[in-house]
């Protein structure tokens, strides 16, 4: 193979222009020399690019696959402790979530009619192939289990899409979150350890939401527990995150969307467990509440990662202090 | 990490070595790749960063030549702009194609793929635009082409190699500041020249990217720079995503188990 041309054997008589030693040579008159301002950034612009991701598709499918994927599970929840009200609201409300997922994350694609090449491979690396399994998988049996409860054919079949498919929700609700985290961007990387329980909780929540507006209150019993449920674990995983991120934390810290999203659904959670328990009103509002929050929450964090990778403090900064901690403890060593 | 690529490739692993104590700043790498690789015009801004225009590296520039202004003595040279002291720093910046590619490991269709030669290239008939590529690369490297839909970079020219041609653009560089070769010559020609420059006087300068243990496992394209990474606009210390991935999917099975259980736990009550 050709390639630029060297003598390893350093016979060479003359020195080639490669060779050149730039500051080698010249009478630099002495001067103070004044104190060096230490750049940490090329002309303020970020290490990363951004994300080509647009909120309204891939945020709106962060929440909608949640609330496909928890819906399922809770309407498995219903069905087999016998709730058939709760149980088709939450499968129908699955399907129309899921139906928009796909929506979302077709759009999002730089050439659409491709989407089928995403099944050319499965790779455990790329939680994106990963999840295009779990949807592959889930979306069938949510198919399923809401045409069969709608239109009361096969019984048994739809028994056991809905359990299936409550089964298949649970990853659906929570890979989003290793999907987000397996990128260089700093906030949503660093976050990788809450994100599931985070993206568990907000999803729960939002399914908790659904039942509350679409069930008869009669059967919206466990809908209003798993929206207390999954809003508590939401909030202890959002403020353990904000305080372990640390400096890389400070765009979740300031995130509107998120404090938004966060007394969206400790209301709507906490009006379930009280006056939404006779009001059929209250209960509608504090659903509706209970969505709206999980999405905000959802936004949130999509929007709290793109600042991190469009400022490169939050990208250099961290870096920096491990490779001092690095150097710190081979001197110690 | 199990794999060890450069044992695979046993030896014929290729890559560059961009040397950027002599780099002049000509843009010849920028037009040469451009020339060679059809890629599209990027935008003409005047961007008002010292003579670069172009920014940054994306979809539609694989080349990049950065200009650094600062006022510190570049050894003992005199800069000869009164009573101050200046150096010009310029780098020619390019994909590493790295040990460990996060762009690789992530892209769901198998578009990114690992060539014969160590390389990571995009498969532009198989890639449908998922994007996910651009926010997993730690250097911001790749990008998504609005023309087309899908994502695009720096492939080392890896339609010239098969042929015995090296990469436009080091084939272009009048002061062989970016050089081709097998990697494990290049890296063993860097650490001459890192000791030469050193010696004249310029302790600043480092490799950047030849230790096969950093975050990335060593990059298929590294440099000789004069000043810290971030100066340059590349991260002091990349880490490959995928590496924190089987601690995510653990934090991922847990978290749908507790959501299975949580729900159930709602709806065993019968009130």
């Amino acid at each position: 193979m050709s390639q630029t041309d060297v003598r390893m054997d350093g016979s060479a008589e003359t020195r080639a222009d490669r060779e050149a030693t730039p500051g080698s040579a010249g009478g630099r008159r002495e001067r103070l020399v004044t104190h060096r301002e230490r750049a940490d950034s090329y002309y303020g612009r970020p290490v990363l690019n951004e994300p080509t991701w647009k909120d309204h598709d891939i945020a709106a499918y962060l929440f909608l696959g949640g609330l496909a994927g928890a819906s399922s599970t809770l309407a498995a929840a219903a069905e087999l402790t016998g709730r058939p009200g709760l149980a088709r609201a939450s499968k129908v409300g699955a399907l129309g979530a899921l139906g928009g997922s796909l929506y979302c994350l077709i759009h999002d694609l730089g050439r659409p009619e491709r989407f089928l090449n995403m099944l050319r491979v499965f790779k455990v690396t790329s939680p994106m192939s990963v999840g295009t399994w779990i949807l592959t998988g889930y979306g069938p049996q949510a198919g399923a289990a809401a045409a069969t409860d709608m239109t009361g054919l096969f019984p048994g079949l739809g028994r056991a899409a809905t359990v299936g498919a409550g089964l298949a929700g649970t990853a659906l609700a929570t890979y989003t979150a290793a999907l987000i985290s397996d990128t260089a961007v700093p906030v949503w990387h660093e976050a990788y350890r809450e994100m599931p329980f985070l993206f568990a909780g907000s999803a729960a929540a939002s399914a908790g939401g659904l039942g509350m507006l679409a069930a008869p209150l009669a059967e919206a019993a466990p809908a209003r527990r798993a929206a207390l449920l999954g809003t508590a674990v939401e909030c202890v995983a959002a403020s353990r995150m904000e305080r372990r991120l640390g400096p890389v934390g400070e765009p979740l810290r300031r995130s509107r969307l998120l404090r938004l999203g966060e007394a969206l659904s400790l209301a709507g959670a906490l009006a379930g467990v009280t006056v939404a328990r006779r009001s059929r009103v209250a209960a509608m509002a504090a659903g509706a509440a209970l969505l709206a929050g999980s999405a905000c929450t959802r936004f949130g964090i999509f929007h709290a990662g793109m600042e991190s990778a469009n400022d490169p403090k939050y990208t250099v900064q961290p870096q920096r202090r491990r490779l001092a901690k690095k150097r710190a403890e081979r001197e110690l060593a | 990490m199990a794999f060890d690529l450069d044992e695979h490739l046993n030896g014929n692993r290729v890559g560059f070595f961009t040397d950027t104590s002599i780099c002049i700043g000509c843009k010849a790498c920028e037009v040469a790749c451009k020339e060679w690789n059809h890629v599209p015009e990027d935008g003409l801004d005047f961007t008002g960063m010292s003579y670069d225009n172009t920014v940054g590296l994306s979809a539609d520039t694989w080349r990049h030549v950065a200009f650094v202004e600062q006022r510190t003595p570049m050894g003992r040279q005199e800069p000869g702009v009164g009573d101050m002291d200046f150096r010009w720093l310029m780098s020619s910046d390019v994909c590493k194609h790295c040990t460990h590619a996060a762009c690789l490991d992530v892209c769901p269709t198998g578009s990114l793929f690992r060539t014969e030669y160590g390389t990571v290239v995009v498969q532009e008939d198989v890639c449908n635009g998922c994007g996910y590529c651009v926010p997993a690369c730690p250097f911001g490297v790749i990008g998504k082409r609005e023309t087309t839909g899908v994502a695009a970079k720096c492939t080392m020219c890896y339609d010239r190699l098969p042929a015995g041609e090296e990469p436009a653009c080091a084939k272009t560089c009048p002061t062989d500041s970016i050089q081709f070769g097998d990697l494990d010559e290049l890296r063993e020609r860097a650490d001459r020249r890192l000791r030469q420059v050193q010696e004249a006087g310029m302790t600043s300068a480092r490799l950047y990217g030849r230790d096969p243990d950093d975050g990335v496992g060593g990059m298929g394209a590294f440099f000789l720079l004069l000043d810290e990474p971030e100066v340059y606009g590349l991260p002091p210390d990349p880490v490959v995503t995928t590496r924190d991935l089987p601690s995510m999917w653990r934090h991922v099975g847990m978290a749908a188990a507790g959501l299975l259980a949580g729900i159930a736990v709602t709806a065993w009550r019968r009130r």
